[in-house]
């Protein structure tokens, strides 16, 4: 059980990439840590870098006391779960879990009852004389954690660890994986590109694109307090409405309505000043009548989700706004989605209100979040983002 | 959505206005077929036949006939003082070879498969092609001459390297293939876990790409077994002589060849093979346990 530090960590590939920029990330002791971001943003790297498959080309990784940089990955006490599992198809279960004990030269006895122990906190008694083979997946997966706890590392690293299982599966898996992190206490940093995966599981979660980390913090954080449109576009089931506006007198002109500014902003901002407004699906409340400060438009869809219905409303575009303006990940130009809960959807071609709710709105500068507050408070960790970007 | 329907009934009223002639056509094609089938069969199941009835006949042709039935043939190959101790020739031939071309082929297909190489296709590839030539009857005479420099001439071991020197390429090329479509996650993790290259590829490697070790080292057998050219070449007495050479000098005195002796010892040399076979593919069969989530 440790905390790791990367410092300044880089990692050139030899064809060029740069999978890794100068990221600079802390997770503490014990914690449940997500790496979340697209295919192709170096969480899978940063996560092979952790375990020591991939050389730094710069920077520094440190494990607890311990700088293990240059250390290769079975000196570095971690252990490693693969997306795939990595089960030797030609062992029993009991020969995979007792397999890094074998490596530790445990004799055979010791092995057995340590990878019978180990089974049976996981369920997995009754299985030890199988192949992997004649393995479920949540089965497989469970074996894999085994084989991982078997050897007591001081990190536990998880490559997407629930990809591979069907969707019934994977919110049983979640449970299982969340209470057994919290039991075993052992630092843990998995990655995911799935956004509800990790608001579910993690305590902490690094957002990355490009190499780079462009928020740490929270699920909560992350959720209500995205530090960058990039960041509000990825988290959440449904993307933030992103639109944009222009500040008029104290307050915010945005699709031909004057809205309120955001509480924490409105001394951060110069009047006649462009920028986007953001405000999650959520936090919008939807009236079929005229209120007063609402943006008004005609509904075009209506996604039944369950308990609640996903509407999209086409806002015709007022004078003090213009197109093409802002990030382009996410802005939702002209098009306002809202979550109305059930029994109260309006049908396509109605024309609606909406409001947003005190408090939970937000404006990007550049893509950066406008804040009093200097990025959302993370105590114990120095943030990668890069306002220069 | 509507009009889609309508043509539907169409087409199942045509073919039973022409059903007659469509099931002539499908009787004679089916006819046509298997009679090709039988002869394309008759082809290779003939010398087969041959081979399990003359080595018991009284008096065999080259012809497959109901054999006048005798074990003498077998008891005059054993008075051949040369007849097994050639099979076992043939063996230590063969087991050197696939040893070698197993052990090599194995350790250049994985570092071949893992490690980026800058023009590794092409070597592959050239290698292929070159080795067809090499231990080919083009390349007999330099390869006769490297032998005799080096005091490889009438001894097994230079056999064995030539005959490994040409298997190996295709061995390789075999076995890539095969270290390729095993993920890397298995050695990573092992990695991660701390076992050394040498420990991977003890625990972990060979046991999984087994079936391509052993139908490299089959097909390495089979390569040797067969091969008359280089240790006819190479081996100069009959003593460390192997099967296919040995079965080269069964004539009778007059020079004919002697069909009693050589169909009998045809029979004694390609039942190893056949065994081998039978052996390798029950024990080590083509399987691949799973244990990786597609």
């Amino acid at each position: 059980m440790s905390a790791i530090a990367m410092r300044e960590l880089t990692k050139v590939y030899p064809n060029g990439v740069r999978a890794l920029d100068a990221l600079d990330l802390e997770i503490a002791d014990g914690e449940f840590f997500a790496l979340l971001g697209p295919s192709g943003c170096g969480k899978t790297t940063l996560l092979r870098t952790i375990a020591g498959l991939e050389v730094a080309s710069a920077g520094s990784v440190r494990i607890g006391e311990r700088t293990v940089t240059n250390l290769p990955p079975g000196k570095r006490d971690v252990a490693m779960v693969f997306q795939d599992y990595a089960l030797y198809p030609h062992m029993t279960v009991q020969d995979n879990i007792a397999y890094p004990l074998r490596i530790r030269k445990m004799d055979r006895r010791g092995r057995a009852a340590k990878a019978a122990d180990t089974a049976d906190e996981l369920g997995l008694s009754a299985l030890l004389e199988r192949r992997p083979g004649q393995l479920s997946g949540g089965q497989q997966q469970r074996v894999a954690l085994a084989r991982a706890m078997a050897c007591h590392p001081q990190v536990f690293l998880l490559d997407e660890p629930l990809s591979n299982l069907d969707a019934r599966l994977r919110l049983e898996a979640r449970t299982f994986l969340k209470r057994l992190q919290r039991e075993l206490g052992v630092t843990t940093v998995f990655v995911t590109h799935d956004q509800a995966e990790a608001l579910a599981l993690a305590d902490r979660i690094a957002v990355m694109e490009g190499g780079r980390i462009r928020q740490v913090g929270t699920p909560t954080e992350v959720f209500r307090r995205p530090a960058n449109t990039f960041v509000a576009g990825f988290i959440g089931s449904t993307p933030m409405n992103l639109v944009d506006a222009e500040v008029h007198d104290g307050e915010l002109a945005v699709a031909g309505t004057r809205l309120p500014m955001p509480q924490d902003a409105d001394d951060r901002v110069t009047d006649g000043e462009k920028l986007v407004y953001g405000v999650r699906p959520e936090y919008l409340d939807y009236s079929p009548e005229p209120v007063p400060g609402a943006l008004s438009g005609q509904v075009v869809v209506v996604e039944n989700l369950g308990s609640f219905s996903l509407v999209s409303l086409d806002v015709p575009t007022g004078d003090g706004v213009m197109d093409g303006v802002g990030d382009a990940v996410g802005v939702a130009g002209t098009t306002l989605q809202v979550v109305v809960p059930e029994g109260r959807e309006p049908e396509p071609g109605d024309t609606g209100w909406v409001v947003p709710r005190p408090g939970r709105s937000l404006l990007y500068r550049d893509g950066e979040l406008v804040s009093t507050a200097p990025a959302p408070a993370v105590p114990t960790a120095r943030t990668g983002v890069d306002a220069e970007r | 959505m509507n009009t889609g329907t309508a043509p539907a009934p169409a087409p199942a009223t045509d073919p039973a206005g022409e059903g007659p002639t469509i099931a002539v056509r499908h009787l004679l094609a089916r006819i046509g077929r298997y009679t090709f089938l039988c002869a394309v069969l008759g082809f290779f199941a003939l010398p087969l036949l041959w081979l399990a009835t003359a080595p018991f006949d009284d008096t065999p042709t080259i012809t497959a006939s109901l054999p006048q039935f005798t074990l003498d043939n077998f008891r005059a190959l054993l008075d051949n003082p040369y007849a097994l101790s050639s099979l076992l020739n043939s063996v230590y031939l063969a087991a050197g070879t696939a040893a070698l071309v197993v052990t090599f082929a194995a350790l250049a297909a994985y570092a071949l498969s893992r490690v980026r190489v800058p023009g590794r296709d092409a070597l592959l590839y050239g290698l292929l092609l070159l080795s067809s030539i090499v231990t080919g009857t083009a390349t007999m005479v330099p390869l006769f001459e490297l032998a005799f420099r080096l005091n490889l001439i009438d001894s097994r071991l230079g056999v064995i390297l030539i005959l490994s020197g040409g298997l190996l390429p295709a061995a390789i090329f075999i076995l890539k293939d095969f270290m390729d479509s095993t993920p890397t996650s298995y050695e990573e993790s092992a990695r991660v876990f701390g076992a050394s290259a040498l420990q991977i590829m003890r625990h972990i490697v060979v046991p999984v790409v087994r079936p391509g070790l052993a139908t490299v080292g089959v097909w390495a057998v089979a390569n040797v077994w067969g091969n008359f050219l280089v240790p006819f070449l190479l081996l100069r007495g009959p003593e460390k002589a192997p099967a296919a050479v040995i079965m080269y000098t069964l004539y009778t005195e007059g020079g004919q060849a002697d069909l009693r002796l050589l169909s009998t010892f045809s029979l004694l040399y390609s039942l190893p093979v056949a065994l081998m076979f039978v052996f390798v593919s029950s024990r080590y069969g083509f399987r691949f346990h799973g244990g990786i989530k597609r």
